[in-house]
């Protein structure tokens, strides 16, 4: 090669090693704006928000007075819902995988099956509020109440918990499976003895997480109707006069705090501002709890792998 | 094909006119094959003559997967029962007869549950009974005395010759009355090899065994009978010394002399 | 090995005839759980069933009384006034600028990200930069409208200070920040799956990491990064609450992002959050507003799910 062409070929190599030192500056930008944003997400409600989070405002009712108001009925009824929804999406979900993965035949019926699930996963959380509020408010007769918000969410997350099952159903090998089958089992043998076991880390991982976007959902529980304004808890079994039926909760009236949150933002006043900075600290904390344990029990199950 | 006939043998199971599809696929072409009592019998051939195909035919294991198709019969005896047939519960079969895998596959459970397993499955539930089928199998398997201290130990922490007995164990826990060998010592050392051998030939007193390998010095060590195939067909069958010394077909001639496979 | 007599060997028959008695109630229990777990998985087939038959009956009031060309074309969206207009294109207008914005932001930022972690970056790096995308999008929206009410529009009416309280820019932005892990690891996923070999063809003509991302990479995985950008827009198009906190609740027609506005999802909220009685044409505006949305995102996600299976089928 002629000096001058080999310092062509320098100073072209040169040229594009910069180019490409430039993208990796680039990449790391584009990741600080996400990590930027979060840090002023989360330390800006902390800074406005934190004072104002004592022992009250969890124990007190919300209030036309900002500063006696209290996420009492909000954390309550997220709690409750929360019961509702994981009662009715984990046995479904986890159902519906197995089934799936263990029994389906491969025929137009399982691609159908298949395909709503994915069809599902993409539908904004609004449509599902609209579902539920034809279907389970009004059709079906559950009214404005927990039950509904319960059974929207389970809704919602439907597809994450099969997915997840799937997945971890997937990363069991057959000569598990065939190991079993040779010994004289049957497919739901097979099923409880060996592949539920052996996936339930995975089939959690996927239920928190599940759950963690259930818990900040508000657009469909907005649209069945849960109040803004709760000033009392539903009713608990066997508590107040007359004494409450097992499961007259489920029917009441309710709010949550993504809901909590939302009320007290579109107030103007300072003060409900400062509210509505306290509550969402405290949502991005359990979202934040939830979804990192999940990642966590994620990372410890891939190092943990014992064919 | 040339069979010697044992008349003072009795016969345990037997391939008439079996015919095996996958899918399309015509694997297993008109075997016919004898599986006499309380002996070794050995499949062997090069890759992909249908050896494992036909060994898990005998436990109805292609019914797990879509597409496959059986033709002909596989009778056991002494209830003449074709295990092929529609009307036989695949569950049935594999209560009667064990398989034991390439490769070594305790389950994630106790040596102890592992064995165990195979009973549950019968509805085995007294803890007393357990207890002394576990430790017959883990017996009859020679592997006892290295877990009988360990018993609650995971299956997978085992050395491979001792899982592999672990799965033989299992295997015979339910007390088969045939089982099945897919390669069971492929997988494994020198050592751990020539002790499942001697296993086999000592099991053989209590059960008859269908063994497939692809190592014809195994075949010629413990089989009491052998079985050539190739390319789907059964092209031999006889007594081990015989086929091994003075094959009829040349085929099986070129096979066994190493001219090819 | 000579053959020697074997001793007759006899099945007590006690034991046959218990296992085939047992048969029946095995099958029958085998069956019926078969028959409930079929039953669970078909519940996302009723679920779609009844997400388009309560979204059409509930619509269908509506459009009895509101014709299809005057909702389509009309240019005004005042359902609760007495001289009514139902021109969805108000709403939609709001929707297709706050999501163009949002897009505008995640999809080069989600694009640039996929790219770096895929091709460049330590594995060191990507074990922190993927959970931690995967917490960013695990936020709830309704804190991210806070934030874009209390912190970004303040910030922004510094630099503009016309910006009106509400403004679908902000809520935009914000939209964006919120779509970046969805499109940034949906695009990796599909930039992974190409074959290392097509990269080491590249990089033994001497082409750098850039030149081979760019140049290699992406084009193979067209499909994979197109389904999530296509999937991305359906996140926009269907996102509520960032845009009923900061965008107020005002249908205006504009496409304008420093304006306020409302969107097909805010207006739906704010419809949920008033008084009208289940019936009447202003609250049944809800179903159809919810049909339009409905069809829009389905179509954005056959799409996009079509473009995956292609892009799965080739590798």
């Amino acid at each position: 090669m002629q000096p001058q062409d080999l310092q062509a070929i320098r100073a072209l190599i040169a040229r594009a090693k910069r180019w490409d030192a430039f993208f990796g500056v680039l990449g790391i930008l584009a990741l600080m704006v996400g990590v930027l944003t979060f840090l002023a997400l989360f330390v800006d409600m902390a800074i406005q928000g934190m004072g104002r989070i004592d022992a009250d405002f969890f124990t007190h009712f919300p209030s036309r007075r900002a500063g006696e108001a209290g996420i009492l009925s909000a954390w309550v009824g997220t709690v409750l819902v929360m019961v509702v929804t994981a009662a009715a999406a984990v046995p479904l979900g986890i159902a519906a995988g197995v089934y799936l993965e263990e029994y389906a035949p491969k025929n137009w019926m399982t691609d159908i099956i298949e395909i709503n699930i994915t069809n599902l996963a993409g539908v904004p959380s609004i449509v599902y509020g609209l579902l539920a509020l034809g279907l389970f408010v009004y059709e079906f007769g559950f009214g404005q109440s927990i039950l509904s918000a319960g059974l929207t969410l389970a809704l919602l997350i439907l597809p994450v918990v099969i997915v997840a099952t799937r997945e971890a159903i997937r990363a069991i090998p057959q000569m598990i499976r065939e190991g079993s089958y040779a010994c004289g089992a049957t497919t739901w043998q097979t099923v409880s003895d060996h592949i539920l076991p052996y996936s339930s880390a995975g089939i959690l991982t996927g239920v928190i997480i599940g759950m963690a976007r259930a818990i900040g959902e508000t657009a469909p529980i907005i649209t069945i109707g849960a109040l803004t304004f709760i000033a009392f808890l539903p009713p608990l079994p066997y508590t107040g006069e007359p004494p409450a039926g097992m499961f007259d909760w489920l029917f009441a009236p309710f709010t949550v705090m993504p809901i909590q949150m939302f009320n007290w933002t579109s107030r103007p006043e300072a003060a409900f501002q400062v509210n509505a900075a306290a509550a969402g600290f405290v949502l991005v904390l359990m979202t934040l709890a939830m979804n990192g344990t999940a990642i966590w029990l994620r990372y410890r199950l891939r190092k943990n792998i014992k064919w | 094909m040339n069979t010697i006939v044992e008349p003072h043998l009795k016969t345990k199971a037997e391939c008439k006119n079996f015919n095996f599809h996958y899918g399309a696929f015509h694997a297993l072409k008109n075997v016919n094959l004898p599986i006499y009592e309380k002996q070794v019998t050995s499949l062997i051939g090069p890759s992909g003559c249908g050896k494992s195909t036909l060994l898990r035919s005998f436990n109805r294991m292609h019914d797990l997967y879509p597409g496959n198709r059986y033709e002909g019969e596989i009778i056991m005896h002494p209830d003449d029962t074709n295990l092929l047939s529609k009307d036989v519960d695949p569950i049935e079969v594999r209560m009667r007869i064990s398989m034991v895998f390439q490769k070594p596959n305790p389950f994630p459970k106790s040596v102890y549950e592992n064995v165990a397993y195979s009973l549950r499955v019968r509805g085995v539930k007294a803890k007393s009974e357990l207890d002394d089928r576990v430790q017959q199998a883990l017996k009859g398997a020679a592997l006892w005395d290295e877990v009988s201290h360990r018993l609650n130990d995971l299956g997978a922490n085992l050395s491979g010759g001792q899982q592999q007995r672990l799965c033989i164990a299992r295997a015979l826990a339910s007390e088969p009355e045939i089982i099945l060998f897919d390669e069971p010592t492929s997988a494994l050392d020198p050592i751990a090899t020539a002790s499942i051998e001697e296993l086999v030939t000592e099991l053989k007193e209590r059960v008859t065994i269908l063994i497939v390998t692809h190592n014809m010095q195994q075949a010629a060590r413990i089989s009491d009978f052998t079985a050539y195939m190739y390319l789907g067909e059964m092209i031999e069958f006889g007594v081990t010394d015989q086929v091994f010394i003075k094959p009829q077909k040349k085929q099986t001639e070129d096979y066994i002399t190493g001219r090819f496979g | 090995m000579s053959a020697t007599v074997t001793a007759i060997h006899v099945l007590p028959s006690a034991k046959v005839s218990d296992r085939l008695r047992k048969k029946p109630s095995r099958h029958m229990k085998e069956r019926v759980i078969e028959f409930l777990l079929f039953g669970a998985a078909m519940i996302s087939v009723f679920t779609t069933a009844a997400i388009v038959y309560i979204l059409v009956k509930e619509s269908w009031i509506f459009f009895e009384t509101v014709p299809l060309t005057d909702f389509l074309f009309d240019t005004q969206w005042t359902p609760l006034f007495d001289d009514a207009h139902y021109g969805i294109m108000v709403l939609l207008s709001g929707t297709i600028t706050s999501s163009a914005v949002a897009l505008a932001v995640a999809i080069p930022l989600g694009t640039v990200i996929a790219i770096y972690l895929s091709e460049f970056a330590p594995f060191s790096v990507r074990e922190i930069a993927k959970p931690f995308l995967e917490l960013l999008g695990g936020v709830p929206t309704i804190v991210y409208g806070y934030f874009a009410l209390v912190f970004l529009t303040p910030l922004l009416q510094k630099i503009y200070p016309d910006l009106p309280g509400f403004n679908l820019l902000s809520a935009g932005l914000v939209m964006g920040i919120m779509i970046i892990p969805y499109v940034a690891s949906l695009s990796e996923d599909a930039m992974r799956a190409v074959p290392m070999s097509l990269r080491e063809g590249s990089y033994a003509m001497g082409a750098t990491r850039l030149q081979t991302a760019l140049r290699v990479v992406m084009p193979a995985a067209t499909s994979g990064i197109a389904s999530a950008y296509i999937l991305g827009i359906s996140r926009a198009v269907g996102e509520t609450m960032i845009l009923a906190v900061a965008a107020g609740m005002q249908p205006n027609l504009t496409f304008n992002p420093a304006e306020p506005g409302a969107t097909i999802t805010s207006f739906i909220v704010q419809v949920a959050l008033g008084d009208l009685p289940h019936g009447s044409i202003g609250y049944q505006t809800i179903f159809a507003a919810g049909l339009t949305l409905m069809l829009m995102t389905l179509s954005f996600n056959l799409l996009g799910y079509w473009l995956r299976k292609r892009f799965r089928e080739i590798y």
